[in-house]
């Protein structure tokens, strides 16, 4: 059924993936895992639809990857990538080397030749970066320190694949291989007929051009294509770009992802940062989604059906190997415990490289098919696992070891009893415990970032680690004999468990409570909670009113005008939440709100008509007791 | 040469014609230094550090406002409850005030005739000023005559220049020590100096 030509294709893809991603999203399983079971759905095991073309499905949106990682080189300044040597030379070298030769070790264990072990370790030592970065991305873990170090690693992992290229062919047992075998799909490369030390003077010059290009090339282009207002020609030139840059790497043997993201960190600079990334995003995560139904669509369930016991130990040995390898990296390089079970987990995996290893590794004999095939099944699984593992880790692992850490702490937890407990030190806890301090209120601190915990006890501040949800945590920090919560957490989820356990086990605790967004607050007001806190409506109504001094209106009118309209927001929010389930009413009424607002400040700040101020307004006195043709005010 | 401060509240100067014109050129008279009070402290958030020290600075002190309920706008009273301190404004220590003047200038709704005993308003401008009077001789100042403009709902634009002359020419006489204390005490208004 699967012959239907190009929309077809497109159809089936797209279908599956409209429905079963918003379906995987709402079941809180993340979108890739949503886009893997679509392929797997619509693969040639399940429904049929497609065929074994996903094999060039896949291929093709790979170029997703490169996408991303360009995306991700924008995003990242060159210090901050100067910032991440260590991480991407020590734990992406050590990851590597360790892992492989323990593959190697098990493949010799398993009585195959050493080239062919090693050859199968050094395939498998890495991981999927889109796998990987996609569901970090999704959970927002990408900035925390598990999350860059996987970053690290997988960027060495990335620059790991040319000496692998290089040395696979190296490990032909058979010898079948010949000269001509050294190609990947992509045809010959200019740097075939090179030795090692002229490739690597190649590689050198490309990486050394692109980065010169990005400054004194690529800028001025795109301010000349800008220049002419037409913005497909923007999106045509950024694609060109990226495509170029894909292909000139090829060319040279290296990897694209890694020269796109090169070229990434020197575009990350210019003007046309935020411009490239508005328009490439779309393509990356359209290619990125193909990529993974392919890779769902390319599980082949034949041979797991025919093999099952041996597929699994493959699959569970590849993720406990690689876990193992990547905690004890972690240990070694000192990070907290959810960090780096964050940072094993999230890599424990084959990666699409390996796909593409395999292949090139038969074409030079180093192994043979019935050798690849089992394994290849297993990194698809592998990967496909990968969304699963991260989420358990959440939500079943990461908690008990939460509490393992706070337990330790405990003494220290005992001895604080104060009036008031702050869940969450970022950004918005901070500045509420430093005002409270310095007017003479103690404050309990809960913050679920174990190295932030670290980097404040440091710097003398009783914070503790862990998470403020646990009831038994809570009662550690003193919630018996406390007054106050304070929850200043930024995740909306987390800020309503927090609510939901204070208000289970410790109802007399008054709550405060961070809220995001008109929709958060409603979710707040809904659970009974009275102090509701839009974080950034303070801060927006202040700088509104210094907007209007500057413009030269009167301050003190000014100040009125932001109370007056904060306190009709709240009364707003509060009254809109009441109507919030009937959509229809909602948007009337806020509309209308909206309406009554605006013409009460108009009226507000007007030098004639009504008032509200109307203490301040002389209209009926002057026309008691003056003349009205000349009155004025006082 | 005396120097002056001029304290100045209008809490809707947006919506006033009067006060508005009587401040225009304040801060181009040599020696008068105009604040602002609603302007410098939207939030009513008092620095008295600085309050007091421009007190020092200053040789003549003035409250200029229009009078709200017989008083002034409420930031003004604010500004006497903290910057006038215990032993430093008033008290056996509180000399910092010593012999400094004090006076109002002022815009009524009511005309003139309104402030007398069976008027309108039943009391003159003196009497009504008397709690602002004791606190100014409490805190060792000279109370001196206010400058008041009367009838301010049926007032003409022109009789509104011709205040803002008048108010501007006597801080300059007063800068000027062109007038003595007794007479400044002795006046009803402050606005009768020019009538001679």
């Amino acid at each position: 059924m699967h012959e239907g030509g190009f929309f077809y294709q497109a159809f089936v893809y797209l279908a599956a993936a409209v429905i079963s991603v918003p379906i995987a999203k709402r079941l809180g399983l993340g979108s890739v895992l949503g886009y893997l079971l679509a392929g797997v759905l619509i693969g040639p095991f399940v429904l049929g639809f497609l065929g074994e073309e996903g094999q060039d499905v896949m291929h093709f949106a790979e170029f997703g990857v490169v996408m991303m990682l360009f995306l991700i080189g924008l995003e990242l300044q060159p210090a901050m990538m100067w910032k991440l040597r260590g991480p991407i030379i020590g734990m992406g070298g050590l990851q590597v080397s360790l892992t492989a030769a323990f593959g190697m070790l098990i493949g010799i264990l398993a009585g195959l030749a050493w080239q062919t072990a090693l050859a199968l370790g050094l395939i498998l030592a890495l991981s999927s970066t889109a796998m990987v970065l996609q569901t970090l991305n999704e959970k927002g873990l990408l900035k925390t320190d598990g999350g860059q170090n996987a970053f690290s690693v997988l960027l060495f992992q990335d620059i790991a694949v040319i000496p692998i290229l290089a040395i696979l062919p190296l490990l032909a047992v058979g010898g079948t291989g010949g000269e001509g075998a050294a190609e990947l799909e992509h045809g010959h490369t200019w740097v075939d007929g090179l030795p090692i030390w002229g490739r690597t003077l190649v590689v050198f010059g490309v990486v050394f051009f692109i980065i010169l290009a990005g400054k004194y090339l690529i800028s001025p282009a795109f301010r000349a294509i800008a220049k002419t207002r037409l913005r497909e020609l923007f999106t045509a030139a950024a694609l060109l770009l990226v495509i170029a840059i894909a292909l000139l790497m090829t060319q040279v043997g290296l990897s694209p992802a890694l020269g796109t993201f090169l070229a990434g960190v020197v575009l990350a600079q210019s003007e046309y940062r935020h411009e490239l990334e508005t328009v490439i995003d779309p393509f990356k995560g359209i290619l990125l989604g193909l990529f993974f139904i392919a890779v769902g669509a390319s599980i082949d369930f034949n041979l797991i059906a025919s093999r099952p016991l041996l597929i699994g130990e493959l699959v569970l040995a590849l993720i406990v190997l690689k876990f193992v390898v990547l905690f004890v990296i972690g240990k070694l390089f000192r990070m907290g415990t959810d960090n780096n079970l964050l940072f094993a987990f999230s890599l424990a995996q084959g990666g699409e490289f390996a796909f593409v290893l395999f292949s090139f590794a038969i074409q030079n004999a180093v192994f043979g098919q019935e050798v690849a095939n089992p394994l290849i099944a297993a990194v698809a699984l592998s990967m496909a696992l990968t969304p699963l593992v991260m989420l358990i880790n959440e939500k079943l692992i990461q908690p008990r070891f939460g509490t393992k850490q706070q337990q330790q702490k405990e003494p220290d937890a005992i001895d604080e009893k104060n009036n008031v407990i702050i869940a969450g030190f970022g950004r918005v806890g901070s500045t509420i415990g430093r005002f409270l301090q310095a007017n003479g209120v103690q404050a309990t601190y809960l913050d679920i970032d174990a190295d932030n915990v670290n980097l404040l006890r440091k710097m003398g501040l009783k914070v503790f680690y862990g998470d403020a949800s646990r009831q038994d945590l809570l009662h550690a920090a003193g919630a018996e004999e406390t007054h106050l919560l304070i929850i200043a957490v930024d995740n909306p989820e987390k800020t309503a468990e927090i609510i939901h356990t204070a208000q289970k086990h410790f109802p007399h605790l008054q709550i405060i409570a961070r809220s995001n967004s008109w929709n958060d607050s409603y979710d707040l007001l809904d659970l009974g909670i009275k102090h509701v806190y839009r974080e950034t409506l303070d801060s927006s109504l202040r700088m509104a009113a210094d907007a209007l001094c500057l413009l030269g209106q009167r301050r003190y009118a000014v100040y009125r005008g932001i109370k007056t309209f904060r306190k009709h927001d709240e009364r707003y929010l509060r009254e809109l939440a009441e109507m919030r389930h009937d959509q229809k009413e909602l948007i009337r009424g806020a509309k209308q709100r909206i309406a009554d607002l605006e013409k009460l400040l108009s009226t507000e700040m007007e030098d004639v008509g009504k008032s509200k101020d109307l203490g301040w307004d002389a209209t009926t006195l002057i026309e008691e007791f003056g003349q009205p043709k000349s009155a004025i005010n006082a | 040469m005396k120097t002056i401060l001029i304290l100045f509240a209008h809490p809707a100067l947006q919506k006033s014609r009067i006060n508005k014109v009587l401040i225009e050129g304040l801060t181009k008279i040599e020696g008068v230094t105009f604040r602002d009070l609603y302007q410098t402290y939207p939030e009513l958030d008092i620095d008295v550090g600085i309050e007091q020290q421009l007190l020092i600075d200053h040789d003549i002190i003035v409250f200029h406002h229009p009078f709200f309920w017989y008083s002034t706008p409420p930031i003004l009273k604010e500004w006497q409850d903290l910057v006038l301190e215990h032993g430093w404004a008033y008290g056996s220590q509180g000399v910092a005030l010593q012999d400094k003047l004090f006076f109002n200038v002022m815009t009524t709704g009511g005309r003139q005739e309104a402030y007398r005993s069976g008027g309108h308003n039943n009391f003159s401008i003196r009497q009504l000023l008397a709690p602002i009077e004791q606190t100014i001789n409490l805190c060792k100042m000279h109370f001196i005559a206010p400058f008041v403009i009367h009838g301010t709902h049926s007032i003409q634009p022109d009789q509104v220049s011709t205040h803002r002359q008048a108010y501007h020419q006597i801080l300059q006489m007063l800068r000027d020590e062109k007038v003595d204390l007794d007479r400044l005490r002795s006046l009803e208004y402050l606005n009768d100096l020019l009538a001679d």
